[in-house]
């Protein structure tokens, strides 16, 4: 049953062919066995008792579709009772007593968490391999990482440990890893989903969004998690569509803008092959491709690198060793604490970007990196602007390359080039998806697509068609 | 008993220098304030959690008080309806729109590492106030801007011996800090000003004005300058200011610190001090070079603050007489003096006591001299708000008609107040009780002013020979005998016709 998608499993707990209980105790063993290191904490016992609950809404007919799915939770979210670490030693010891909005909405659909899932420390990296909890592997291939931040959440589905996953996409954090582990991931519009109790990386930049088998999957998740939420003053107070409606609609005289820039130096000559074949199935549906030019989506990297850190640095000046989290041992004074507290908790990477973003928010700097990084952040913005009035969608790679081997890219520069193709759509406050196109030596490939603001039903629509068209989202890593 | 040995101290030079320091040397002082209203809204700027005052530690702070990971702020409407209100009331530019940012330091009653204040574009900003010179002009005070912010928590440093312990109740309050311009020239005026915005923001209804409980502080800019000289002087922001006699007294203090440095060739240091009642002195907290960098930038988890013409409208239309046009209005509808209107005016609460005296039906001036006298002398010899007070409004007006109908004398009426003030019962009741009712029988009053001439023939004589200034006496005499209940216009009208 751990072959099926959450649209599948949703028909058969419905026709009682198995129990909520069942399916999750079947999840529960496939994790414990499991050698890929995608949990940070498996709930065994809060999963076995949602889903008692939610076969008793089943049984009486009150459940809703979501009801009874079993799915893992990035550990960035914040749940009641559970280890919430964001991958940091610093909030190892930390229970969360409340529940993230996110969280929230998919206890109420009884569905049952089957545990929270590694990453990148503060969803700070492209590998996975910045995670206090050690590294995940990529179940295509164990020697290779699964990508980053999301890299717990993309292994445990592609390697089928949960139907789905969440994630959380700063600047391609879901897409990336969904590219590198071959399934479906969609960061949506900034403000579509709240970021209450979502531990803050970048505020202006972070965006939660499902990582699922299929685009089917991740229409079903959408529906339940977007949406204004009056906690979050960033959320759009916008309706939300059933975003499974439009999945089946034609998409003929699709108009798809291909940025010339996303094909430059640095991309992968096997990763484009993929992209330019994946463009061609799109063709032989009907749509209408055309080269468009993103000219300021080249000073992406350097962009990102200033506004995240700047804001990365004030969100997590709060872990302090003062009220919760991580303390030093004998601190002798006030001044002792929060050194040591910080140093002894936080990992290289995360200090390495809380001073990039110290440095650039002093006094006499910050005209000429954070006020610059906002005056290019709009120009990135006014690219996709023109581009949006000529095309309905753009599509290019996900990432430059495959997933590349645990250990391999030491040099952190080196490793920004990862996102280097995704930070664009975050900077704008784009929605971007990622879903399976193809492979290269056995390692998959994925096709982004950018949509515009709101437009997730667009990006839903041509994934679903494209994966009625192929079979690249339903094929499994060996051993499944 | 040994004898009592005295030795003059020497008076150094120093202290001569210090004694004619104003004729040798004149020096202006230059003050701005800076002041932290807390706005009475129920629940705090970015949280839900109730702001109220005195409750256990740490039982009003929620979640987003207390900077959980993954918590957001959510600003309360009702503290930036409040700043508007401000602002209006003071003519102040408004800055329709306007946003939050993250003030960042390390501090742990400041959960989140960073407050969330306003910096490039607060939303209010350049107004002005008037407040009243020593000469009894009026002098205009600029403010430079009013911004939105949150307090900080409490740390308790006295209550355990080997560690500090924190508070964050107060994290998240809504305060509105008002910077006023460098535009006043002695602590006089600095008190003037804080009096006046302290007055004001009661009137408006965004403070209660508590100082004790720090809901109104004053932080104080002060510098020093040669006389008839443009640049300003290096300045010292003095702090823990908690009452308006402290402030007198701290920049005071802090003046004769700097002249004393600059007349000896120093250069003052810009630095924060602290100011301490208990010695009566400021000592240094920090100075700039020790102060922070505090990274401003603007909060992503806050949307800009847009206000719309018609809010402003709204708010304008909403806002109660305030204090001037209080006291205007005052001069010219009950005749009273500008001194008078401006005392009466300066707290709300005691204009409303007055004119619901008047609306009883009491008389204007009467009520006046009643209230700044009697009235604000027992309540401030008692410590008592005016809401407080034993005697109501209405209480006080019936005694003022006494007065004005000739029922009391305003000297028998001092000691009614008295009784009144005890709580003996109401005017009528101790006026009846004591007999303390005016002879207005002209006959009764007539026969004992006979008695009176006819046993003082001695003086009846000097006064007919020209020694006018003994007609005090006989009113005496006459007072004397009817224990002072004679009515003395009656008294003075029956002797003259008597005595020529």
């Amino acid at each position: 049953m751990h072959t099926l998608s959450v649209a599948e499993l949703s028909k058969s707990l419905k026709n009682k062919e198995f129990s909520a209980v069942e399916l999750t105790q079947h999840y529960l063993d496939r994790i414990n066995r499991s050698d890929l290191n995608a949990f940070i904490t498996v709930t065994d016992e809060l999963a076995l008792s949602q889903a008692r609950e939610a076969d008793a809404k089943l049984a009486n007919g009150s459940g809703s579709v979501l009801t009874g799915i079993p799915f893992a939770q990035k550990d960035i979210f914040c749940t009641k009772g559970v280890k919430t670490s964001a991958g940091s030693k610093i909030l190892d010891p930390f229970i969360s007593p409340y529940d993230a909005t996110l969280s929230h909405k998919l206890n109420i659909e009884n569905m049952v968490m089957l545990g929270k899932t590694n990453m990148d420390e503060f969803a700070m990296g492209s590998s996975n391999e910045n995670s206090f909890y050690g590294p995940v592997k990529n179940p295509w291939n164990k020697k290779m990482v699964p990508g980053g931040s999301s890299g717990g959440s993309a292994a445990a589905v592609a390697g089928r440990l949960s139907p789905f996953a969440t994630g959380t996409d700063t600047g391609g954090s879901i897409r990336q890893p969904s590219s590198l582990c071959g399934i479906t991931g969609i960061k949506p519009t900034y403000g579509r989903v709240s970021r209450y109790g979502m531990i803050a990386y970048a505020s202006s930049l972070d965006q939660a969004g499902p990582m699922t088998q299929t685009a089917e999957d991740a229409a079903l998740i959408l529906n339940a998690i977007a949406g204004f939420d009056e906690k979050d003053s960033t959320s759009a107070p916008r309706d939300v569509p059933d975003y499974t409606k439009s999945l089946r609609d034609s998409i003929k005289s699709l108009k798809i803008g291909i940025p010339k820039e996303f094909f430059l130096e640095g991309l992968d000559s096997s990763v484009e092959k993929v992209i330019t074949e994946s463009m061609k199935e799109f063709e032989a549906m009907g749509a209408k491709l055309q080269e468009i030019s993103l000219p300021n989506s080249t000073y992406a990297i350097p962009t990102y690198y200033i506004v995240a850190p700047c804001e990365c640095s004030s969100n997590l000046s709060r872990l302090d060793g003062v009220r919760y989290g991580y303390r030093c041992k004998d601190p002798k004074d006030l001044n002792d604490l929060y050194l040591r507290s910080r140093s002894e908790g936080f990992g290289d990477e995360v200090k390495r970007r809380i001073m990039i973003g110290t440095y650039a928010l002093s006094a006499g700097y910050y005209d000429a990196y954070y006020l610059k990084a906002q005056k290019v952040r709009h120009l990135i913005s006014e690219d996709f602007k023109r581009a949006f009035k000529k095309v309905d969608i753009i599509m290019g790679p996900v990432s430059p390359t495959t997933a590349f081997e645990l250990g391999a890219i030491k040099d952190p520069v080196s490793m920004y080039l990862a996102d280097i193709y995704t930070l664009s759509a975050n900077l704008a406050g784009l929605p971007g998806m990622s879903i399976p196109a193809g492979f290269s030596n056995n390692l998959p490939v994925g096709l982004q697509m950018i949509g515009n603001y709101w437009s997730e039903e667009v990006l839903l629509n041509a994934a679903h068609q494209f994966q009625t068209q192929t079979d690249w989202h339903s094929v499994l890593p060996e051993n499944i | 008993m040994p004898p009592i040995n005295f030795k003059l101290k020497p008076i150094g030079i120093q202290s001569y220098l210090r004694i004619f320091r104003g004729i040798i040397m004149a020096w202006e002082t230059v003050i701005g304030l800076e002041i932290h209203s807390q706005l009475n809204t129920k629940s705090k700027i970015f949280s839900g959690a109730s702001t109220e005052f005195g409750a256990k530690p740490n039982t009003q702070a929620c979640a987003v008080d207390l900077g959980l990971p993954g918590v957001l702020p959510v600003l309360n409407k009702e503290a930036v309806h409040m700043a508007l209100r401000f602002g209006l009331a003071v003519n102040a530019k408004i800055n329709q729109h306007s946003i939050f940012e993250r003030k960042n330091y390390f501090y742990p009653d400041l959960p989140k590492g960073y407050q969330i204040s306003q910096f490039e574009i607060p939303i209010v900003g350049k107004g002005a106030i008037d407040i009243s010179t020593k000469e009894g002009g009026t002098k205009m005070v600029g403010i430079t801007r009013a911004h939105l912010e949150e307090d900080a928590g409490k740390s308790i440093h006295d209550l355990y011996e080997d560690y500090s312990a924190i508070d964050l109740n107060r994290a998240g309050t809504p305060l509105l800090e008002i910077v006023s311009e460098p535009d006043m020239r002695s602590a006089k005026e600095a008190v003037a000003y804080a009096k006046k915005i302290h007055a004001l923001v009661q009137y408006i209804g965004i403070c209660d004005g508590n100082m004790q409980e720090g809901s109104f502080r004053c932080d104080a800019n002060v510098s020093i300058r040669k006389k008839d000289t443009e640049e300003l002087g290096t300045r010292t922001e003095l702090k823990n200011i908690n009452s308006f006699k402290f402030l007198e007294k701290a920049i005071n203090i802090e003046i004769e610190r700097q002249q004393d440095i600059l007349e000896d060739g120093g250069n003052v240091v810009q630095e924060t001090r602290l100011y301490d009642a208990v010695k009566d002195e400021t000592r240094s907290m920090r100075t700039k070079e020790e102060a922070n960098d505090y990274k401003y930038f603007p909060d992503p988890d806050l949307l800009p603050v847009d206000i719309e013409n018609e809010l402003l409208t709204e708010i304008k239309n909403s806002l109660p007489e305030l204090p001037t046009e209080k006291k205007n209005r005052f001069v010219s509808e009950f005749g009273l003096s500008d001194y008078d209107a401006e005392n009466l005016t300066a707290q709300k609460s005691l204009a409303d006591y007055y004119e619901a005296m008047l609306n009883d039906g009491a008389d204007a001036k009467v009520s006046a001299n009643w209230v700044m006298g009697e009235l604000s002398a027992s309540l401030n010899k008692n410590q008592i708000d005016i809401q407080d007070s034993p005697i109501s409004a209405k209480e006080l007006s019936e005694l003022v008609k006494r007065i004005n109908d000739d029922t009391i004398s305003g000297k028998i009426a001092k000691g009614v107040f008295k009784d009144m003030w005890e709580g003996n019962g109401r005017v009528d009741d101790i006026i009846q009780n004591q007999g303390l009712k005016q002879m207005t029988d002209v006959g009764a009053i007539e026969g004992i002013i006979d008695g009176i001439i006819a046993n003082n023939s001695e003086q009846v004589e000097q006064f007919k020979a020209g020694n006018t200034k003994l007609l005090g006496y006989f009113v005496g005499q006459v007072m004397k005998a009817t224990q002072g209940k004679a009515n003395p216009k009656q008294v003075n009208q029956i002797l003259n016709e008597k005595l020529s």
